[in-house]
């Protein structure tokens, strides 16, 4: 990298790190809304009975 | 004709067509990504006046575009909802708000690393720098009043007005800031480098700036599912979604 | 029978303006936190008249900004709190008329007092005298525009426990450009050169926020309170 190898590769780590990041977060926040939709259901239907 | 639109505005049609939508949309970021990091890297040549430092330009200008269009598809979306009263359209700015802020993160990270060899510090003052980090707090402050809110939908709509009101600025700050920054060039001249584009270089850029985009709309749509079920916890559909 | 706008808006500006004097402890501080905080710059710099000079201009802004800031929080929340904020709602009238009016009663009492302070701070901050009339014009321009833009803030954040914070987080991006152009314009003043160019400036976002702003906060309020 001409000698700027240590701004360069940063960069490029760093990026995949987010894109990696954005795509975990919006997984685990899927999977959490549908546990939080679980359980409003679940405590809805014990209401009712 | 026009009830593929109107679908649009349904809660569970989004949660599917959002599920149908983003593997596609993120293979084809992937493969464009990767050919735009391989051509970026390896094959397109050093710059004459910044060597492989340049190189930072193929994360660094995605990446910054995306934090503006991000914020302004928030913004529409925000708009949207508060004008037709959509809840759907929340959901979307919600979604893309977190987003746009991390793209905001790399811009400012990779444009500090990019200076320190260019101008030989790891910050300045340079009018795309310093309005991205305004940018990032436009962000910070649209998700903050979000959660701030014991209702979440008071803290939808108050998001949305915040969002509708910060994009009215958002030109005039970057005016503001490229204006106050004239006033104080240094020796140095302090634009990030836009280096005479050649062939070579542009066509890596051109891919990551699409792959860039449509990672966006593929996170975009894994994001919203979860915000739509969110909004729709007690709806029927959730009912039989959550069965399976 | 219902009275008109102008009645209405003079009602209320007349109403705030008189519960606002009869508190003037509450008015004086934000005054008294604007010289304050001029004092902590020589205090943690250095007290020598060419370089207060030169960072006069940034030190008067930032100190107005925050100050005048300060005291937004409490442009709605006391009638929220007694409930004077839903009648007015309900009342029929224009919202944004009522929102223009209370804003530019409590800008009366922070805002320009604020400008009526600043020949005092600015001979503390070795501004010279012949700056004054351009300090203090862009200082109005600017603590108005930044009332405007502390009324959709502060209509936004009303409701919250921890308001303020998020109000000055809120406001402070938005009132960036202001602060470049106004600390310009007392710079250009300083140096004895012409400001006209950041005071047209000023005065146009003024009038942007001046004619935008109350219908932002007018909604801002409907969504926290309705």
């Amino acid at each position: 990298m001409g000698g700027y190898a240590r701004y360069v590769w940063p960069c490029f780590v760093l990026a995949l790190a987010i894109l990696f990041w954005n795509l975990w977060s919006a997984r685990r926040h899927h999977a959490r809304a549908l546990q939080r939709a679980a359980r409003a259901i679940a405590m809805a239907g014990s209401e009712r009975t | 004709m026009w009830t593929w639109f109107y679908r649009l505005a349904s809660p569970p049609h989004v949660y599917r067509v959002a599920a149908a939508f983003a593997p596609w949309l993120l293979l084809s970021a992937g493969a464009l990504m990767i050919y735009g990091v391989v051509d970026g890297l390896v094959f397109a040549p050093p710059d004459y006046q910044q060597g492989d430092a340049f190189r930072i330009i193929y994360v660094h200008v995605p990446a910054s575009a995306l934090s503006v269009m991000a914020y302004t598809f928030m913004a529409v979306a925000a708009a949207i909802g508060l004008i037709w009263r959509i809840k759907v359209a929340y959901a979307v700015a919600a979604a893309a708000a977190p987003i746009g802020a991390s793209f905001t993160v790399l811009t400012l990270v990779t444009g500090s690393l990019w200076g320190r060899p260019m101008w030989g510090t790891y910050w300045a003052w340079d009018p795309r720098l310093t309005s991205e980090l305004i940018l990032l707090f436009l962000y910070f402050g649209v998700m903050s009043l979000r959660v701030a809110f014991e209702d979440p939908n008071r803290g939808d709509r108050a998001a949305a007005l915040l969002a509708t009101v910060g994009v009215v600025n958002v030109p005039i700050i970057h005016f503001s800031v490229v204006w106050w920054n004239s006033l104080h060039q240094g020796a140095t001249i302090l634009k990030l480098g836009k280096p005479a584009i050649d062939a070579s270089m542009r066509w890596p850029l051109y891919a990551m700036l699409l792959g860039f985009l449509l990672f966006f709309g593929s996170v975009l749509c894994m994001r919203l599912r979860g915000e739509v079920l969110s909004r729709e916890r007690l709806a029927s559909w959730v009912r039989e979604t959550v069965k399976t | 029978m219902s009275i008109g706008v102008w009645n209405a808006m003079s009602l209320v500006l007349r109403r705030d303006l008189s519960l606002s004097l009869r508190r003037p402890d509450q008015l004086v501080q934000p005054l008294v936190f604007f010289l304050i905080v001029t004092t902590l710059f020589p205090l943690s710099l250095s007290p020598e008249p060419a370089l207060l000079r030169q960072m006069a201009p940034g030190v008067l802004w930032v100190a107005a900004l925050l100050s005048a800031l300060l005291s937004m929080d409490g442009l709605f929340r006391g009638d929220a709190e007694d409930g004077t904020l839903e009648q007015l709602l309900l009342s029929g009238q224009a919202l944004a008329a009522i929102v223009i009016a209370k804003t530019f009663a409590h800008w009366l009492v922070s805002g320009a007092a604020l400008v009526l302070m600043s020949p005092l701070v600015a001979t503390a901050l070795a501004i010279p005298v012949a700056a004054f009339p351009v300090m203090m014009l862009s200082l109005g321009l600017g603590t108005l525009t930044l009332s405007w833009l502390g009324a959709i803030g502060a209509g936004l954040t009303v409701g919250l426990r921890r308001g303020s914070v998020l109000l000055s987080l809120i406001v402070l991006p938005l009132a960036m450009p202001l602060l470049i152009f106004g600390a310009n314009a007392t710079d250009r003043a300083i140096g004895g050169d012409s400001a006209t160019g950041a005071l047209y400036f000023l005065g146009s976002l003024c009038v942007l926020t001046t004619t935008l702003a109350p219908i932002a906060a007018a909604a801002a309020l409907r969504i926290t309170l309705e």
